[in-house]
């Protein structure tokens, strides 16, 4: 299914020397002072460090929300640097799938609507859009959940329609930031299984997180300080959110029992 | 997870453009801006009551104008066209008292015959003398106004018999006892007990006393407007010798043959009865009158005043425009997060841009609908209960709808332009 899989060769990210400048009144925040990375396609990628450490930047900049000040950033080989305002926007609405700490969603659109919008920008037809948008939403298993609003759901659903919505128009990589935040350690746990299950289908993940238990599901770990990449290591062993949820559920009925 | 299979949008080639993708139709925008509306319906029918009371109030005020200015033209249309009127002048008492205009009694046939002679571009002339009769027929009495006139007179007053005939040069020489009774004097003497409207036919052949001189009726006019149907024209030569034995006349009235000639007409009847009245000093003892200068002035008064009206009134389709802008721009800054939202998957600055647009247009639009549904209920309703006649002019309902739409889409504009142009990451963070 993955984009990724049609041409393995290929870097999803590929960063070089990447700068990030703000000016705030006088005086200039150096956020990002030289990240160089490669992303490939299948890889599952947590973005580690403190508050101030660049990460959200380097975020942001992945996600073409903003632009490098220095430096080239390509996805699936495009320049992203020289894109207009417009151009940016439909690399993010093509290429990348956004899943956010704090969910997202509209309140207004219940969970289809939700999943149809990023489709309704790309110019999918009606009949097309609703098609793939209940193939997302089964995707992450919301099917019976379909009609209902934001306001109606639980956290982890929500965070799961934004998966859904994130998924629909096939992109190549899907970044999270922090995307259980905001979520308990059992519904954390699901949505990891989730994100675990997708990149095993060879869908490319990069998520922030500041969380090692979390970070632990990922496949590689980046740490951010200052700025700059100090870490840039494989997980060695690796958690599979699927047993860590039958081992809860088998604790739960031992003290149940 | 069984993935759905669909083919990317991007070729996997390396290159340094992207292809727009093809946004959003028409009809996405227009539900999107439903939806927002339809989310918020009070404050929706609050911002659109600006636009609603603008758009009522201009097609209402035009409509009443418009009404007004028929009313005036209608009633001056029964006033005969290029009509010139000569009345005598104050008279003087000792101690220079003014005693007040048209009291001279200084006009006679004899000015009108002499008129009628020397000058040149009219096409009738009539003397009119005025007098207040008691007219007696079918056993009714009703008090009203006796105009001995010219035959030509009738022509020149735009009047027409709705029965019977007017009354003949025949009669005028004769000095036939004839007369023709207008809509007012026919109720009033022949009226039927319930409706209180007298049927012309029983009228005509009947006898009319007017101050006990019997007359036949031998037509009855048709209605043109109120005070005017109140009057009765008999020949002038009857009149002068009937019901009246002075020698001087009320007025004289003169229709040019176009409107071009109505100033050399007034000119040379000036020279005719300086000449008449032996006047050499300039102290004319009558007063000449066009009437098309009246009725210009009429129309251009009631024109004025819709002008003005309606000028009031757009300005409150104004004021209305700039509450849309008012609320657009709180629904701009409460809808931040929605816009980083939209921003952040995909949306372009022309979907933004659109998307509230199309909001304030469909605001001002179906404010501008609810409007002329307003204001032309309030124009019926002021018609009927007033009693003024309302015209609902097309062009005005058009106009008003149109500037309406317009209002939205300039009032609109800034504040979808501002949205437009958030930046992604600002929007996201603004809660």
């Amino acid at each position: 299914m993955s984009p990724a899989t049609t041409d393995t060769s290929m870097p999803i990210v590929q960063v070089i020397d990447l700068h990030k400048d703000y000016h705030l009144g006088s005086n200039v925040v150096r956020a990002l002072l030289g990240v160089s990375l490669t992303i490939m396609p299948g890889e599952f990628v947590a973005v580690m460090g403190p508050s101030g450490s660049g990460k959200s930047t380097f975020m942001h900049v992945l996600g073409c929300l903003d632009r490098p000040t220095s430096g080239e950033y390509l996805l699936e080989g495009i320049s992203v640097k020289d894109l207009t305002h417009d151009e940016l926007a439909t690399v993010r609405n093509q290429k990348i799938g956004f899943v956010f700490q704090g969910f997202n969603l509209l309140p207004r659109m219940d969970a289809l609507g939700n999943v149809m919008l990023p489709m309704m920008y790309a110019g999918v037809t009606r009949p097309e859009r609703e098609e793939r948008a209940l193939a997302a939403i089964r995707a992450v298993g919301l099917e019976d959940w379909a009609t209902h609003k934001p306001s109606e759901l639980s956290g982890g659903q929500q965070q799961r329609v934004a998966i859904a919505r994130a998924l629909t128009n096939q992109p190549a990589l899907i970044l999270a930031d922090e995307p259980t935040g905001e979520l308990d350690t059992r519904t954390s746990i699901e949505i990891m299984a989730i994100l675990q299950r997708l990149n095993n289908s060879g869908i490319t993940i990069v998520m922030v997180t500041h969380e090692r238990d979390i970070a632990a599901y990922c496949k590689r770990n980046i740490l951010f300080r200052d700025g700059k990449v100090i870490t840039d290591r494989l997980v060695e062993e690796r958690r599979i959110a699927l047993d860590d949820l039958a081992a809860i559920a088998q604790a739960r009925e031992i003290v149940a029992v | 997870m069984s993935a759905p299979t669909y083919t990317l949008p991007f070729p996997r080639a390396r290159r340094q453009r992207v292809e727009t993708s093809r946004g959003m139709g028409l009809g996405e925008s227009l539900a999107t801006a439903l939806e927002a509306i339809g989310a918020n319906k009070l404050r929706s029918l609050l911002t659109a009551l600006g636009i609603i009371i603008g758009v009522g109030a201009v097609i209402a005020m035009i409509s009443l104008g418009q009404g007004a200015s028929a009313n005036v033209a209608q009633r001056l249309q029964g006033l005969g066209t290029n009509l010139i009127q000569i009345t005598p002048g104050s008279q003087r008492g000792p101690g220079f008292v003014n005693v007040g205009a048209g009291t001279r009694q200084t006009l006679t046939e004899a000015d009108a015959a002499a008129i009628q002679e020397q000058v040149a571009g009219i096409s009738g002339v009539s003397p009119v003398i005025s007098v207040n009769v008691q007219a007696v027929a079918a056993g009714s009495n009703w008090s009203t106004r006796a105009q001995g006139v010219y035959p030509v007179y009738q022509g020149i007053e735009n009047w027409q018999p709705q029965a019977g005939t007017l009354f003949s040069d025949q009669d005028e020489q004769d000095g036939g006892q004839v007369a023709v009774i207008g809509q007012t004097v026919l109720d009033n003497l022949f009226g039927n007990g319930n409706t209180g409207s007298g049927n012309a036919l029983d009228a005509i052949g009947q006898t009319i006393r007017l101050n006990k001189v019997p007359f036949t009726i031998v037509g009855v006019l048709a209605s043109k407007s109120g005070d005017q149907d109140n009057t009765i024209l008999v020949p002038f030569s009857t009149a002068h010798v009937r019901l009246s034995n002075l020698t001087y006349v009320g007025q004289i009235v003169v229709q040019a043959s176009d409107v071009s000639q109505m100033d050399s007409v007034q000119a040379q009847m000036q020279t005719v009865l300086e000449q008449q009245h032996r006047i050499t000093n300039g102290n004319d003892d009558f007063t000449i009158r066009n009437l098309n200068n009246i009725i210009q002035t009429a129309q251009s008064v009631t024109q004025t005043l819709t002008m003005l009206l309606a000028g009031v009134a757009a300005v409150s389709l104004v004021v209305g425009g700039i509450g849309i802008m008012n609320i657009m721009l709180v629904s701009v800054t409460e809808r931040t997060h929605e816009i980083g939202i939209r921003t952040a998957i995909g949306a372009h600055r022309r979907d933004i841009l659109s998307q509230f647009l199309i909001e304030a247009v469909v605001l001002s639009g179906a404010g501008g609908i609810l409007g002329i549904v307003f204001g032309a209920a309030a124009s019926v309703a002021v018609s009927h209960v007033a009693g003024w006649s309302t015209v609902i002019v097309p062009q005005a309902v058009l106009l008003a709808f149109g500037f309406a739409a317009m209002v939205g889409v300039f009032f609109g504009y800034y504040p979808a332009r501002k949205a437009s142009l958030l930046d992604p990451i600002e929007a996201l963070r603004y809660e």
